[in-house]
């Protein structure tokens, strides 16, 4: 097919914040995750664990806790003292209500999600009432001396266990009286040493499970205040604890960063008689497990190493699938890079700030796998830091690399970039147009002539690029039947023509851009749209869903492609649907309009349309095959999945011109090597 | 393992409930709520019983004259108790009534000889003429006439059961030595008779049964001291000449010399009954007992001395025995666990094994020897039938529906099908996917084909054959005769699948694919299909030319001429070349070797298998071999293109196994003399290489090192090829 100069990049500092904690919405597909840099995140397990919904961190609003309530309305405190309500169809902070009792550690919400309870620095737990429209103050329980460090309802709501250092208490609710103080302490003969309860459980039966610092796992028996069983699984604190649905198990995470399941298992066959056993241990992540979750298939937890875990419980898996696969995200499933094709430029987006780089390059060619020697070092350009505390939620270079801007929750920033020889000189863009912010999604069209802006409620905002310097509104497009949801994906066509975007509810709406109205929508298919993009030539709208399910719709014609129906009917190969990792970003050569450029985090697939769809008894992965094979013999064996795995993981690929290709990886050495030192764990006598 | 945990008395009896036969209680039944049990006695009482608490919750007794003939039974739909005194008066009462006479009250027209009560179906009225009614419609009209079925014939036992949403009951009765048995399905109001097989010097003491997939397995313990396992298949729905019914021996009764003379058993479960009899050591006096056997193993399980005598009676409800022992009623419970061969010996420690989910469905298994069992009995019956009953059975298969079929009996029914037929059928059983039991009944359907190949010479199913072979995953063990009738039939395109897809192939059958691949003709071959993809990536090119070359050359021949010629030249060549350039087999053949090289074997087994292969085979493989090799030592990383390709250590291990076992027959044949000196040639090159290799370690260990400081580094600009 063709020989590629492929640019590899790997100075994109990224490094994923860690996972603070994590909460299945209860009888829901969903899961809720919050790092320790504020940002909230949801992934949808029906979506093949998309990553449905992120909502950018802020400075001074850490989560420490999140629960579900309601159905789905998702509730986080942390330790500014405030209860935060999320606006999951706008993806920010809907309100927020001072807990009056400082930094508040935990919270929980009663089995009928009608009522939270947030534990607080000063010892005191709170009950407020949800409502309608917000929370409602209701009274204080019990308060003693001692910051409460986590909570659980009794599935019954008539009790809350509180752990606290040294002890946990448990309050009736009705009266709001302490029923119960258990000291869990142990006494060192010399040294005094307080212990951390981390985290607690209460069952039905009327047990309670703390999970404290020494490293122990226990099972007391409230009422009587005795312990019945302890279980010591790490030398280091416990961290974490979660309870599957049936109260048949549990999950605990450890600051070694294993994580150990429990189950509660007949003594022998058949046997009435039950205890709780130590089943399976994992080591997925190499740091502070911090929070854990149970959900009826499989085990997820996240660790200080930003990396979730989703690992399945084969027992429950009615056959070999896409959950039954173990995964681990450490990377978003969006892209934090844009490329300016034209002028060779990579603009890296962080939590707060920008930057922007310049590529090098070469005047030599080489043989398949030769690294070429560099004519000219790659550039950092500028860095852009975002002011305020707010975290940047998108941004985007234009293909000239004329323009940047990017959003935060509540600014609109837009640069006008100039390139004098070596020097650089940005200058801020005056008077953007007031737009309803945050923006989701930044897109300049292919001429940089204007600005797409992805907005709340399926809207999306047309401006108009000035020179020198300037920007006007142009109109705003608006699904025709209205959408609650923020659009967060764009694509516009290389003429100018079309401009496609997809919101929350999964509905991708083409607008003309010519006569500015809605063109038409393409058939919903019910999973998430991971990426979407245009054919420059052909106006072909190439759409990748999580499912790994790959659909090509002709724009003109309103219909899906014949070819897109032909892959449809083949199927995909069996290996290309079993990849855990959403395609991010597609892309096109000009000049060879059959192909298709995708990428995801673990590989990078140039699809070629002229060639026959592989079947599963042929081998998806074929490019070293191929390599060793004489060239006679090649044909029979090509097919049109063309994929490379060299790079890894890979963040970005984009097409600068015919034949030389941008990758950019971030190792996770070079991940690891950012964070704190793990806990020392003696191995083999050093 | 079976255990007998402690014992409890219920309850005392009183003077009519004594030991010895003819005494004892006239029944027990189940109550109802669990754990609760009727006992009626052979005078004018019923009492129920709260087992655990050994306390009775409730007595009712008839009036002074008046005696219970049929004992009494709950109606589980509606708690109502019912009982028949002086054989034909019925009464119906609830649990606050207190004086049976004044509850309901019906006189029927017949004698009563029993109710059975059903927990979905309601109870269920035998009388002693054989007539059946359920107690609904006998209410609706008590004196109704009930006809007689069995003219002067004596019910001896009888049993309820539901099938799906029917009751059926089944009796047996005696005349003159000769015992029946009735099959009655109440909604269908078929009724069926069965003559039991006669057995010398023996007969019938006690019966019981139970029903699963459709079949009935009547149980009888027999006066030798035995139990006799006999099937009645519910599915007949011929209404011809009465049916013999063949038993065979279940279990006997008889340890280390002593023999137990039962008078009552249960089933417990699966693999155990228990049998209540008394135990005679010869020269010893007689000790009841209650045994619990195990039918699978023949053994005694356990035992428990009564050495106040019984009635000869025994219920099992809820893990619990009930028998009178002396003059009170007794009550022990049991324990039965799955059967192992180490828990039949007593080699299991305890049974602490946690809550283990296995694949395998034991229970369908033992289900399938039942099927076979029953093949058996049913072809005896299917004998002595005329040719117009066959017929006429095949039209009722037609008529009945696949769905409420069992695959045994499916399989059973299509056994003289036509052909097309018969394939029809078993396609459409095949496109049932996921039943519970798949794997199983694949494994009949199989077993099924291949039977009908062995009865039928000229029947083979190639294709169908070969597409459940490819779809499903089977293992030998399953179907162990489907290889040997392919390679009867030399269907080598199956035996190369068969070899890549079963994980269990013995090794003797491997051996047998391997020498009927070998001595099959490459002329041969070049008409079959065979799977190529483990060969195609490294065989074709030289096939291309040379066939090329054939062609230009040996323009105008016959082929099976040219292909003899071409074959006596690659040999001719390879011996020129000798460095083992050209393949020696032909890609079809060398195909069907990759799948015998790709397959699982254990040496030891091996080896005497090979030592039989003819030498000139032997001599071809071991080319074969040295060829793969020096095509896999060609790669840097030594492994050969394609899929299901040979691996360099199945290559070397088989090249080993197979000097092994014809070293005297290589080492005599001049044609291999020039061939192993290469093999040994090629070696000795390969080891000084790699011994100089050693040497330099350090220094090429340094490039790499240098080579991955270069990838570290944060940018480059590489070149990538992409085919």
């Amino acid at each position: 097919m063709g020989e590629f100069e492929v640019h590899r990049v790997r100075f994109f500092g990224l490094v994923p914040a860690g996972v603070r904690c994590l909460a299945c919405q209860p009888r829901g597909s969903r899961l809720a995750l919050a790092r320790t840099d504020g940002a909230v995140e949801v992934y949808n397990f029906a979506a093949n664990y998309f990553q449905e919904k992120v909502i950018p961190g802020h400075e001074a609003r850490s989560v420490e806790a999140l629960c579900w309530a309601a159905g789905d309305r998702l509730f986080g405190a942390g330790l500014s003292g405030d209860i935060t309500e999320y606006d999951l169809a706008l993806l920010c902070v809907a309100r927020s209500v001072d807990g009056c009792g400082g930094p508040i550690w935990s919270m929980a919400a009663n089995s009928s999600g009608t009522q939270l309870a947030i534990g607080c620095e000063d010892g005191s737990v709170k009950l407020f009432q949800v409502v309608p429209g917000g929370i409602q103050f209701e009274r204080n329980l019990d308060r003693r001396k001692g910051r409460i460090l986590c909570l659980s309802w009794h599935p019954s709501d008539t009790h809350i266990a509180a752990g606290s250092i040294d002890f946990f208490r448990v309050f009736d609710v009705c009266s709001g009286q302490t029923v119960q103080r258990i000291m869990v302490n142990y006494h060192v003969l010399k040294v005094r040493r307080e212990c951390i309860v981390w985290s607690i459980a209460f069952l039905s039966s009327g047990t309670v499970i703390t999970s404290d610092s020494f490293g122990r796992v226990q099972f007391w028996d409230w009422q009587r205040g005795t312990l019945t069983e302890s279980h010591t699984v790490s030398t280091s604190a416990v961290l974490s604890l979660a309870v599957s649905e049936k109260e048949d198990s549990i999950i605990v995470g450890t600051s070694t960063g294993a994580t150990y399941q429990f189950q509660l298992l007949p003594v022998k066959m058949g046997s009435l008689e039950k205890r709780w056993v130590r089943t399976k241990p994992f080591q997925h992540h190499t740091h502070d497990v911090r929070a854990v979750a149970h959900s009826s298939t499989a085990l997820i937890s996240g660790g200080l190493d930003a990396q979730l875990v989703i690992r399945p419980l084969m027992e429950k898996m009615q056959k070999k699938g896409y959950d039954a696969a173990l995964r681990k995200f450490t990377f978003p499933h969006r892209r934090l890079v844009s490329c300016a094709r034209k002028a060779r430029l990579l603009l890296f987006q962080f939590s707060q700030h920008l930057e922007l780089w310049r590529l090098g390059s070469t005047d030599e060619t080489g043989k398949d796998g030769e690294v070429l020697p560099l004519c000219r070092m790659p550039e950092h350009l500028v860095q852009l830091k975002s002011k305020g505390p707010e975290h940047i939620y998108c941004s985007c270079v234009s293909p000239c690399g004329g323009w940047v801007a990017y959003s935060t929750a509540s600014r609109f920033h837009l640069y006008r970039v100039q390139y004098e020889g070596d020097g650089v000189s940005i200058k801020k863009v005056p008077k953007v147009p007031k737009l309803l912010l945050p923006a989701y999604q930044l897109q300049f069209s292919s001429d940089s002539g204007s600005l797409f802006v992805a907005s709340a409620r399926g809207s999306v905002h047309v401006l108009q690029l000035l020179e020198p310097g300037g920007c006007k509104h142009l109109h705003t497009f608006r699904p025709p039947s209205g959408s609650p949801e923020a659009v967060y994906l764009l694509a516009s066509s290389a003429d100018g023509h079309w401009l496609a975007a997809v919101g929350g509810d999964w509905a991708i709406h083409i607008y003309d851009l010519k006569c500015f109205k809605h063109h038409c929508t393409v058939p919903t298919y019910s999973c998430a749209v991971t990426a979407l993009a245009i054919h420059p030539v052909t106006n072909n709208l190439v759409i990748t869903y999580s499912d790994q399910q790959l659909f090509e719709f002709s724009i003109p014609e309103k219909q899906y492609t014949a070819w897109s129906r032909k892959v449809q009917n083949c199927g995909l190969h069996r290996v290309w649907l079993e990849r855990d990792s959403p395609i991010t970003h597609i892309t096109f050569n000009p000049k060879n309009p059959s192909h298709i450029l995708l990428h995801d985090i673990y590989m990078f697939c140039v699809l070629d349309k002229s060639l026959p769809l592989p079947d599963n008894s042929a081998l998806l992965m074929n490019q070293s095959t191929l390599k060793q094979l004489p060239e006679t013999a090649r044909q029979r064996q090509l097919h049109a999945f063309k994929i490379c795995k060299k790079f890894q993981p890979l963040l970005f690929a984009d097409l600068l011109d015919e034949n030389c290709l941008v990758m950019v990886e971030r190792p996770i050495m070079d991940i690891k090597t950012q964070l704190p030192l793990p806990i020392q764990q003696k191995k083999f006598g050093t | 393992m079976a255990a007998l945990c402690e014992s409890f008395t219920l309850c005392g009896l009183g003077p009519s409930g004594g030991v010895g036969l003819g005494g004892g209680l006239l029944a027990l039944e189940p109550g109802p709520d669990p754990d609760h049990v009727l006992l009626t006695d052979r005078g004018r009482t019923a009492t129920l019983f709260k087992v655990s608490d050994q306390k009775p919750l409730g007595c009712w007794s008839v009036k002074h004259g008046q005696i219970i003939t049929c004992p009494v039974v709950c109606n589980f739909e509606t708690h109502e108790y019912i009982a028949v005194h002086d054989d034909k008066v019925l009464r119906i009462w609830k649990n606050k009534d207190i004086n049976l006479d004044k509850v309901f009250k019906a006189t029927l027209s017949a004698d009563v000889y029993r109710i059975h009560s059903l927990p979905n179906g309601g109870p269920v009225v035998l009388f002693k003429g054989g007539g059946v009614r359920t107690l609904d419609v006998l209410l609706e009209a008590p004196q109704q006439e009930i006809e007689n079925v069995i003219s002067d014939e004596v019910i001896k036992w009888s049993e309820a059961f539901m099938e799906g949403q029917q009751p059926v009951l089944i009796f047996t009765t005696e005349k003159d030595g000769d015992f029946f048995v009735y099959v009655q399905k109440l909604k269908m109001n078929s009724l069926h008779r069965y003559k039991l097989e006669q057995q010398e010097l023996s007969k019938p003491l006690s019966f019981t049964a139970y029903i699963k997939n459709q079949i009935i397995t009547l149980l009888c313990l027999y006066s030798n001291d035995s139990v006799y396992k006999v099937l009645i298949p519910l599915q007949q729905n011929t209404e011809e000449e009465e049916q013999i019914l063949s038993k065979s021996l279940l279990l006997n009764l008889s340890v280390s010399g002593s023999v137990l003379k039962g008078t009552s058993f249960v089933v417990l479960d699966k693999d155990h009954v228990a049998v209540l009899g008394s135990l005679a050591a010869s020269g010893e006096e007689s000790k009841e007992c209650l045994t619990i056997w195990n039918t699978k193993f023949q053994t005694l399980q356990t035992s428990k001395e009564l050495p106040l005598g019984t009635s000869g009676q025994l219920w099992c409800y809820e893990e619990k025995f009930f028998f009178t022992h002396g003059k009170v009623l007794t009550v022990i419970m049991y324990k039965c666990e799955t059967s192992s061969l180490a828990a039949a010996v007593g080699k299991l420690k305890d049974s602490q094994t946690p809550d283990v989910s296995s694949f395998v469905n034991w229970n369908t298994l033992g289900d399938e020897e039942l099927v076979v069992s029953l093949q058996s009995q049913q072809s005896v019956a299917l004998k002595s039938e005329s040719k117009m009953t066959l017929r006429s059975k095949r039209n009722t298969v037609a008529k009945v529906q696949p769905d409420t079929l069992s695959v045994g009996q499916l399989l059973l029914n299509l056994k003289d099908a036509s052909t097309t037929a018969f394939e029809d059928e078993l396609r459409q059983l095949m496109s049932k996917a996921q039943m519970p039991d798949f794997q199983a009944t694949i494994g009949c359907v199989i077993t099924a084909l291949i039977n009908r190949c062995k009865t039928n010479p000229k029947y083979y199913p190639r294709n169908f054959l070969l597409q459940i072979v490819q779809t499903r995953d089977l293992s030998y063990s399953l179907c162990p005769d489907l290889m040997a009738v392919a390679l009867e039939k030399k269907d080598v395109h199956l035996l190369q699948i068969c070899l890549q897809r079963f994980p269990d192939i013995p090794e003797e059958i491997t051996y047998a694919c391997l020498k009927v691949f070998l001595s099959i003709s490459e002329a041969y071959l070049q008409r079959i299909d065979v799977n190529l993809e483990s060969v195609i990536c490294y065989i074709d090119i030289e096939f291309n030319n040379k066939e090329v070359k054939t062609e230009i050359v040996e323009n105008g021949f016959n082929a099976e001429l040219e292909q003899d010629i071409w074959d006596t030249k690659i040999t001719k060549e390879t011996h020129l070349t000798s460095d083992g350039e050209f393949c020696p087999v032909g890609p079809q053949k060398a195909a069907l070797l990759n799948a015998v090289l790709h397959s699982a074997y254990s040496e030891t087994f091996l080896l005497p298998h090979l030592k039989n292969l003819p030498a000139q085979q032997a001599v071809l493989f071991l080319r074969y071999l040295y060829y793969l090799y020096v095509k896999c030592s060609e790669k840097i990383n030594t492994t050969l293109p394609g899929i299901r390709s040979p691996t360099i250590n199945q290559i070397m291990d088989w090249m080993c196994l197979l000097l092994d076992a014809q070293f005297t027959v290589m080492v005599m044949l001049p044609e291999a003399k020039e061939l192993l000196s290469n093999l040994h040639k090629f070696v000795r090159a390969q080891v000084r290489f790699y011994s100089e290799l050693n040497k330099i370690e350090g220094s090429l260990r340094e490039l790499q090192r240098l080579n991955h400081q270069k990838d570290s580094q944060t940018y480059s600009i590489e070149v990538l090829e992409l085919i």
